[in-house]
């Protein structure tokens, strides 16, 4: 293993760490977003939207995001929809995040007793008030360690985007390998960035659930 | 649907050649969840020691799996061993091993927590009514951590069934690259042919893991 070699790859898998960090929290942002709207569709029982949300959820957790991915960046333009590499990324992400928060947050707004939506209305809050100041800040603190599982899930995932020619930290080490035959240091640089990357995430996110966890309310 | 050149599909022996894709992720995932199932129930259990050695071993393993995606571990155990032990691992046998290593440890924390999540009263009542260790295990706490463990259980067949579509990237020919390979055989005649093969491998993934998911709710709702 040569150590010169691996800091002359540096900048390489650095620019792959930058783009795979803005592709994976623009999808994951935009992923939340989307649950959170799909979760309040279920939750409050919307008619049509509700039929559409529960589709929407068994597709995407059925399938694999590589196959997503390569129906949204081959598949589509085909129709007449053309979508650069990184929008698909983006796009991809958010859409699969989507479904697996939308879940998270349905969980937490079920497990939110009814009793709480009463005692706000009784007091006078309009829907909107109860719900945000009462029902979500419930519903996202229990909804805390799997919402935490989730992100680093998703930023696992990111790792397929090399297939849709995207140059992250996958697709320049199998590069780099194919180039110069240097294995071991490309492995050994890819196992160090994936830690750079969802290590901070994982214990940041065992931080907020131990701090969380002592949040409940009612009882 | 002539437009959309549906005929692909049915053109040759394409579409049972998607079929065959689809049976080697299948034979990929069910052989890894078996080796899980069997290893994490080992793992789940010792994980439930008080030993601090096995301790912080498991909870390294674990963390292992967490934070590093399942490519990086096909690339590791499939470009890395070849290289670092000159032995040539089928592809096959390395995505086997990958998901084996990566289940075992989703299984055994599955086990661990349902192990604990069976409340001290229940040991304690059994032993009241005059039980032996055997059978308290046997009749008592056995059923109720089936009970936990099973929907969850089956719910990672599905995720090991999803995550095997990764295979393709160290070259094995599953489902999504025989598809691949469809297109490119057919891009003179069919050039609109991605939109219909991904669209249908799409469609093969969901109808092998829909019924799966949908068995684990149910299970799931009728236990709890």
């Amino acid at each position: 293993m040569s150590i010169d070699t691996m800091i002359s790859y540096l900048p390489l898998y650095w620019k792959a760490l930058i783009l795979t960090l803005r592709i994976g929290w623009m999808g994951i942002v935009l992923g939340i977003a989307l649950g959170l709207v799909v979760a309040l569709i279920q939750h409050f029982k919307i008619p049509v939207l509700r039929q559409i949300a529960v589709v929407y959820i068994e597709l995407i957790r059925n399938t694999p995001l590589l196959v997503q991915l390569f129906f949204l960046y081959y598949a589509l333009p085909r129709l007449g929809l053309k979508i650069d590499a990184e929008a698909c990324g983006v796009l991809g992400l958010s859409l699969h995040g989507g479904a697996y928060m939308a879940e998270v947050f349905r969980s937490g707004l079920d497990g939110v007793p009814a009793i709480q939506a009463q005692s706000a209305l009784a007091l006078g809050m309009t829907r909107g008030q109860a719900i945000r100041k009462v029902i979500l800040p419930q519903a996202i603190s229990t909804s805390v360690p799997a919402f935490v599982a989730n992100i680093i899930f998703l930023l696992k995932e990111t790792s397929v985007f090399s297939a849709i020619s995207l140059m992250d930290l996958m697709f320049t080490a199998k590069d780099l390998i194919g180039l110069y035959y240097t294995t071991i240091e490309c492995l050994v640089l890819l196992v160090i960035f994936y830690l750079l990357m969802l290590l901070p995430v994982s214990i940041i996110g065992s931080i907020v659930e131990r701090k969380v966890r002592y949040a409940g309310f009612g009882d | 649907m002539r437009d959309l050149g549906i005929d692909i599909l049915f053109k040759g022996v394409n579409f049972q050649r998607l079929l065959e894709g689809l049976w080697v992720s299948m034979r990929i995932s069910l052989i890894s969840v078996a080796i899980s199932i069997v290893l994490g129930l080992l793992i789940g259990a010792l994980m439930t020691l008080k030993n601090p050695v096995i301790k912080v071993i498991t909870r390294i393993y674990l963390e292992i799996v967490r934070i590093m995606p399942q490519l990086v571990l096909l690339f590791i155990v499939f470009f890395g061993t070849t290289r670092v032990l000159g032995i040539n691992i089928d592809a096959e046998y390395a995505s086997i091993i990958v998901f084996s290593f990566w289940g075992t440890a989703e299984m055994g924390d599955l086990v661990r927590s349902a192990l604990i999540s069976i409340p001290r009263h229940q040991y304690e009542s059994a032993a009241a009514l005059g039980m032996n260790r055997l059978q308290t295990f046997q009749k008592i706490i056995l059923p109720q951590t089936l009970r936990r463990l099973i929907p969850n259980s089956i719910n990672l067949i599905t995720r090991m069934i999803k995550t095997t579509s990764l295979v393709m990237m160290i070259g094995v020919v599953e489902v999504l690259k025989v598809g691949q390979q469809i297109i490119e055989a057919n891009r003179t005649t069919d050039p609109n042919g991605a939109f219909v093969v991904y669209g249908a491998v799409f469609v093969l993934y969901f109808i092998a893991c829909w019924p799966i998911s949908m068995l684990a709710r149910y299970l799931e709702k009728r236990w709890n």
